[in-house]
């Protein structure tokens, strides 16, 4: 009974282990990929650890209202990180389009879909059983899909078969399962290595509202600086060259696409 | 393998058991004894969490722990920092959760004691307090371990709860179940595999050994 005792004091003792400076990341969940790179080359050239958390960015925005401890939030819209810097939780002034976002028709290699070729057509396929997408009530991917969906004017005849993943890593997650057939997936998470060699067919820009991804520093931050400084890094040309290897295009051709 | 989360989520687990027991003793105590006519409404109470989903749970413990709510206001009062998205606003949120599963085993053994017993111990003079901790515990062991337990393993495989209120932060709330669906959202299956087999084997070892140990244990399967 002693050493139980013992054991439960020590645990609860036991703090986790603090690093010099930790920076906490919300990233929206088609940076999934490209973040880890953005991290680890950034945390060559710096003391800074870099702690990230994945999710929907509109998930993100209500935790970050309820104070969530972040010191910057990637978002993979406009909307969220604006409604915040209204909120006054975050800081206006560091509100900047870090990429341009694309959404594609993916599905796993060997599907025999003929993706490329056909395009949406491929929604009406009798083999495209359960389709992907992310929640559009928080996943401003889910909702660029569902704008998609509807300006192809497929949203009524697929309706029946869609699937809702809680962010848009989770419906790349269904569709590179097997689980879904095709999904309406961000271009950037193709670049994964486990979802090499699938079909992939990217949405032509006018079918939805371009996706301008904006990044933004918390109030409440007590990392101000270093969060500003990662932020440069991102948006930098190093920053940059990471993004666009993962599809993930500079702001400066935003809108022109 | 994330050992950062699983050591967080046995830190986690053992916080809530040891809080949960110190809890639930004198209510369950109080439970088992009270001729109190609207007990039942204090037992439908306590099952409550059982029913509820950890979305339920989670929901509300946010608007609690959050800057807007009751907790979390008072809290923040004391000590400058909100309770959401903290170690201690998990643990709480955590002991709600686990609630039933500390105090129900406490409450069958108790009632299950024979009276006799505690009559002639306090005959023979023993206040209550030490009849609680001389006879009532000792006797109701099997009851205490299993509450334990229970509040134990419950906590280490929570994730709804922990999902809403923790906020995923790494080395503060992502826990080894968080850590396990961040896996398989990452696609990296192979991590998500080591820690979920790990998390398979320690808890059915640890339940095994309590079995083992302890025949007496109440379980889904004595049916009682």
């Amino acid at each position: 009974m002693k050493r139980i005792a013992q054991l439960l004091l020590v645990s609860l003792l036991a703090l986790p282990c603090a690093h010099a400076q930790t920076l906490r990341i919300a990233a929206a969940s088609d940076l999934q990929f490209a973040m880890q790179d953005l991290a680890s080359q950034y945390e060559k050239q710096s003391s800074t650890k870099i702690a990230v958390t994945y999710g929907s960015s509109g998930n993100f925005r209500a935790q970050i209202e309820n104070g969530a401890p972040f010191d910057l939030f990637f978002s993979a819209d406009s909307l969220y990180p604006q409604q915040l810097v209204t909120a006054g939780v975050a800081d206006g002034q560091s509100l900047v389009i870090y990429a341009q976002g694309h959404l594609v028709l993916w599905a796993p290699p060997a599907s025999n879909l003929h993706l490329a070729q056909r395009g949406f057509e491929v929604l009406k396929d009798p083999g495209a059983i359960k389709i992907a997408i992310a929640n559009p009530e928080h996943a401003p991917y889910g909702r660029a899909a569902v704008a998609a969906l509807q300006k192809a004017a497929l949203y009524d005849a697929v309706k029946s078969k869609l699937v809702l993943g809680e962010n848009i890593s989770q419906t790349a997650q269904f569709v590179q399962s097997g689980s879904a057939q095709i999904g309406l997936i961000a271009l950037s998470l193709t670049f994964a290595e486990s979802m090499k060699g699938g079909e992939l067919w990217e949405i032509p820009a006018g079918y939805y509202p371009p996706i301008l991804q904006q990044a933004v520093v918390i109030k409440a931050s007590a990392n101000k600086t270093a969060a500003k400084d990662f932020l440069e890094f991102v948006t930098g040309p190093t920053g940059r060259n990471i993004l666009s290897r993962y599809g993930l295009t500079p702001p400066e051709s935003a809108g022109k696409s | 393998m994330s050992v950062e989360a699983l050591l967080l989520s046995l830190r986690l687990a053992c916080t809530v058991a040891a809080l949960l027991l110190l809890l639930a003793l004198p209510l369950a105590y109080w439970l088992a004894f009270t001729a109190w006519r609207g007990k039942f409404l204090a037992e439908a109470l306590v099952a409550l969490p059982l029913v509820l989903p950890p979305t339920v749970l989670g929901f509300y413990a946010l608007v609690a722990l959050g800057p807007r709510g009751v907790l979390g206001k008072l809290w923040e009062g004391l000590f400058g920092h909100p309770l959401a998205f903290t170690f201690t606003g998990l643990v709480l949120a955590s002991m709600l959760y686990s609630f039933p599963f500390a105090v129900q085993p406490l409450v069958n053994s108790f009632e299950s004691l024979d009276r006799r017993v505690l009559d002639a111990s306090s005959m023979l003079g023993a206040s209550r307090m030490r009849s609680f901790f001389r006879i009532i515990v000792p006797l109701a062991w099997p009851g205490v371990v299993t509450g334990v337990v229970l509040s134990f393993a419950h906590t280490l495989g929570e994730f709804g709860v922990v999902l809403m209120v923790g906020g995923n932060l790494e080395g503060i709330t992502r826990t080894v179940s968080i850590d396990i669906y961040d896996r398989v959202q990452a696609l990296d299956y192979v991590g998500a595999n080591q820690t979920a087999l790990f998390l398979l084997v320690v808890s059915f070892a640890v339940l095994s050994v309590v079995y083992g140990v302890n025949r007496r244990v109440w379980s889904p399967w004595s049916g009682r």
